[in-house]
């Protein structure tokens, strides 16, 4: 999963770092993240992984890092499993 | 230095923002209806029908407006819709702000009782500028800066 999203990071991201160097912690927006581009990730990973992002997770926090991104999928998914 | 009041008991927050117009007609070109639909409202959309780049120009301005607002908001990681803040166009084309779900709940909580929006656009730069009234003073006079993005 962690490929994917960052796949879908350098494709829609507009980071101003190689996004495939980036630790998973560490801050998207700081490294050059709009908040336009987030949206572009959002539903980059929507059409990615068959979900859709509630507005209780339409927050900063939630596309901060790789690594927060990854969990608001696991959760996403799980919920769909279950 | 801090800001003085603008009359008894109010206080001014601004926001303002920039978005590429380009980067929101690629979005449209990528991600289509479902980009529309879950930035903008209908009558947003509607508002900026007409050839391709006119849209792009419209909805670019229109998101920076929602992300100036947001700065005046200040959400933090409060969970917001960006439909929640919409950009009515009258007929005249005069624009104001509508709030409504979350974004109505911040603004109230932060006492605020007038808010205005400014948009423009010149080549691939669309900007907004919102300015709003607060009727309650800031928890600390010291921590007014808005975050860089």
């Amino acid at each position: 999963m962690e490929r994917e999203i960052r796949q879908i990071l350098a494709a829609h991201g507009r980071l101003g770092v190689d996004v495939y160097s980036l630790d998973a912690d560490a801050d998207l927006y700081r490294n050059g993240m709009t908040s336009h581009a987030s949206v572009n990730v959002m539903i980059g990973l929507e059409e990615a992984f068959d979900v859709e992002f509630p507005i209780e997770m339409l927050r900063r926090s939630t596309f901060e890092s790789v690594a927060s991104i990854e969990t608001a999928l696991n959760s996403l998914t799980a919920t769909l499993a279950g | 230095m801090t800001a003085a009041p603008v009359a008894a008991g109010l206080r001014i927050r601004s926001g303002v923002d920039l978005v590429a117009v380009s980067d929101v007609d690629n979005a449209i070109t990528q991600f289509g209806q479902r980009y529309l639909d879950r930035v903008f409202t209908a009558h947003e959309i509607e508002s900026c029908a007409g050839l391709a780049q006119r849209v792009a120009e419209g909805l670019a301005a229109r998101f920076a407006a929602k992300e100036a607002a947001i700065k005046v908001l200040r959400p933090r990681d409060t969970p917001l819709d960006w439909r929640s803040i919409e950009v009515r166009r009258d007929a005249d084309g005069i624009c104001t702000l509508q709030l409504s779900g979350t974004a109505l709940l911040l603004a109230e909580q932060a006492g605020i009782v007038d808010i205005s929006v400014a948009l423009s656009h010149e080549g691939d730069i669309a900007t907004a500028m919102v300015v709003a009234l607060c009727a309650t003073p800031p928890e600390d006079l010291t921590s007014t800066t808005e975050r860089e993005k």
